[in-house]
């Protein structure tokens, strides 16, 4: 896109981060980033009033830091982006009173996005626009979700299934906390899978053939039964092994319906992303999948892939460019927002 | 000098939002929105910003300074105002001011000699400050109102003494909520002479409810 393009300050809050991003076009001017997850740890999930805090302290430090790394001063942004939903509420409050008081002080326009949206518009950022509709999967603690996007950073998309009960990242968060690895759960156990077998323990692919929907829970019940059983037995628990059996159990549902559903939908390419999308294991599969199935696959770097700022600038400057309807200021913080509500 | 300061409060069921005149002899509230809404901080508080300067035909970039309510109050709407303050005051690159929200209730009534001011805390307590002509002289602090000295208090102010009037049993004053004309005057003097500013960090007074785990068994659960 050319650098005449509008430059757009991204803000996301809906979690545990405090993200602010600057993007011109599809191009990334800066990622700034703060995060509690430490403040989190010792209660071993994200703690909502304590992330809330978090997000009033880093709020003005961290547009500074964005607005320095790309040379810009707060007049130069053309229009602000803010994650309106879906998150924790107190935590995404302050991110849409930051951006409206940013708009407003400065005049420029307001857009309210969805936070699922933006996961997909960021891969503009690594991989450039893709102008043809596209498969979608997004898994993180907080969401896991097979999407049919016409378009990556436009108006529309379609839900074809999502988890009916646990997240992947959240069913990955209470393995590792059996296990007795830190949280976030993830990266610890990725990293134990790396010296286990996957074939060590058959653990249950839920609703593996059945449509576009995941089910973990029963998978992190099974892995809790299986622990619980050796160490009421006094054997030692092979954690490698059981990490690297969940780990498979997971990813192979996962891949398996993304590459089914990218082929029943004639799509050629398969976009991932969310923060277990930075899980090594999770992209290994899935291009071997797609490979075999002819399809192109598209993952953001995992700094992308976790939630920031710029995944929100990346849709918001897309939405600026297919001249979208600013959000009025009246706009609420939606933590249930639907998944098909791109712009409020 | 003339100064145009916006004076923002959220610590209560109230969103304030005013543009107040202050000169060095003088303290005028030129335009107000009010919307007593505890769930609708996020939503009211910016288009009541920009409806003042509306109504008064200002632009946000003549503002001089920010004054906002740091509270005690309920901390999800607290932090919209705080959030809006800090950025505002930021982007524009104008000092902005913290004051006690119960301070922006004790201005309305400077000539009480002894004033207890109280908001609502919700799970059957107060956040409240007393005062003496005006001045704070104890608090802020949250606890319930059958824990609240009340020897020598003359009168109360304030929602949090609106609800448990029939407990408090003193004279109740009117203003449940924070008024930005005494807002500003609770900063008129940093104001004034150009002092520098500090963080608006929100007076929460409690802790977050949070548990920390006791073992991995609660998995099972
Ligand atoms: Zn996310």
């Amino acid at each position: 896109m050319s650098s005449d393009a509008p430059l757009v300050l991204g803000i996301e809050t809906s979690c545990d981060e405090t993200g602010v991003g600057i993007v011109r076009g599809t191009e990334l001017l800066a990622d700034a980033l703060a995060t509690s997850v430490e403040e989190h740890a010792r209660f071993g999930g994200v703690v909502p009033e304590v992330a809330s805090r978090a997000h009033l302290e880093a709020m003005v430090p961290t547009i500074c830091r964005a607005l320095g790394s790309a040379g810009a001063a707060p007049r130069d942004v053309d229009a602000v982006a803010v994650t309106a939903g879906p998150g924790l509420a107190g935590a995404l409050l302050v991110g849409v009173a930051a951006a409206k008081a940013y708009a407003l002080a400065l005049g420029k326009p307001l857009y309210g996005v969805n936070h699922l949206s933006a996961h997909v518009a960021v891969d503009l950022l690594e991989h450039g626009p893709l102008d043809e509709p596209c498969v979608a999967l997004l898994v993180s603690g907080g969401h896991s979700s097979l999407l049919f996007v016409p378009r990556i950073g436009g108006e529309e998309l379609t839900e074809l299934g999502a988890t009916v009960d646990d997240a992947a990242g959240e069913a990955y968060d209470k393995v590792a906390r059996l296990l007795g690895m830190p949280f976030p759960g993830g990266p610890p156990i990725d990293r134990a899978a790396r010296d286990g077998d996957p074939r060590a323990i058959e653990f249950p692919r839920a609703m593996r053939e059945d449509g576009y929907a995941f089910s973990f829970a029963g998978l992190k019940t099974a892995v809790a039964r299986w622990v619980e059983g050796r160490q009421r037995a006094g054997e030692p628990v092979p954690v490698a092994d059981v990490a690297a059996s969940f780990q498979e159990a997971v990813v192979d549902v996962l891949t398996h319906k993304a590459v089914k559903a990218a082929r029943e939908h004639g799509v050629e390419h398969l976009v991932i992303g969310g923060g277990v999308a930075a899980n090594s294991r999770l992209r290994a599969l899935a291009e071997q999948r797609c490979a075999r199935a002819g399809l192109r696959l598209r993952v953001p770097r995992p700094r992308l892939c976790t939630d920031n700022g710029a995944m929100v600038a990346a849709l918001g400057a897309q939405l600026v460019a297919n001249g979208a309807t600013p959000s009025p200021l009246e706009i609420p913080a939606d933590s249930a927002l639907p998944i098909t509500e791109v712009l409020l | 000098m003339h100064r145009l300061v916006l004076a923002l409060d959220t610590s209560s069921a109230a969103v304030t939002a005013a543009v107040v005149e202050l000169t060095d002899d003088g303290c005028r509230t030129a335009a107000q929105r009010q919307h007593v809404d505890p769930r609708g901080h996020a939503e009211h508080l910016a288009p009541a910003i920009a409806e003042c300067l509306n109504q008064i035909g200002a632009e946000p970039g003549d503002l001089t300074t920010v004054v906002a309510g740091t509270g005690p109050g309920p901390y999800t709407g607290l932090r919209v105002g705080l959030v809006t303050a800090a950025v505002i005051a930021d982007v524009l690159d104008i000092p902005a001011y913290g004051v006690c929200s119960l301070d922006g209730i004790a201005g309305v009534h400077p000539d009480v000699r002894r004033l207890l001011v109280a908001g609502d805390a919700r799970r059957k307590e107060i956040y409240w400050a007393r005062y003496e002509t005006g001045r704070r002289v104890a608090g802020p602090h949250v606890d319930r109102p059958g824990g609240v000295i009340l020897e020598d208090v003359d009168a109360m102010a304030g929602a949090g003494a609106r609800l448990y009037a029939d407990r408090l049993e003193l004279r109740l004053l009117d203003g449940d909520y924070p008024d930005p004309r005494a807002l500003v005057l609770a900063a008129r003097d940093r104001i004034l002479n150009a002092e520098p500013t500090q963080p608006l960090t929100p007076l929460y007074l409690r802790r977050p409810d949070a548990a920390v785990p006791t073992g991995p068994k609660a998995v099972l659960q």
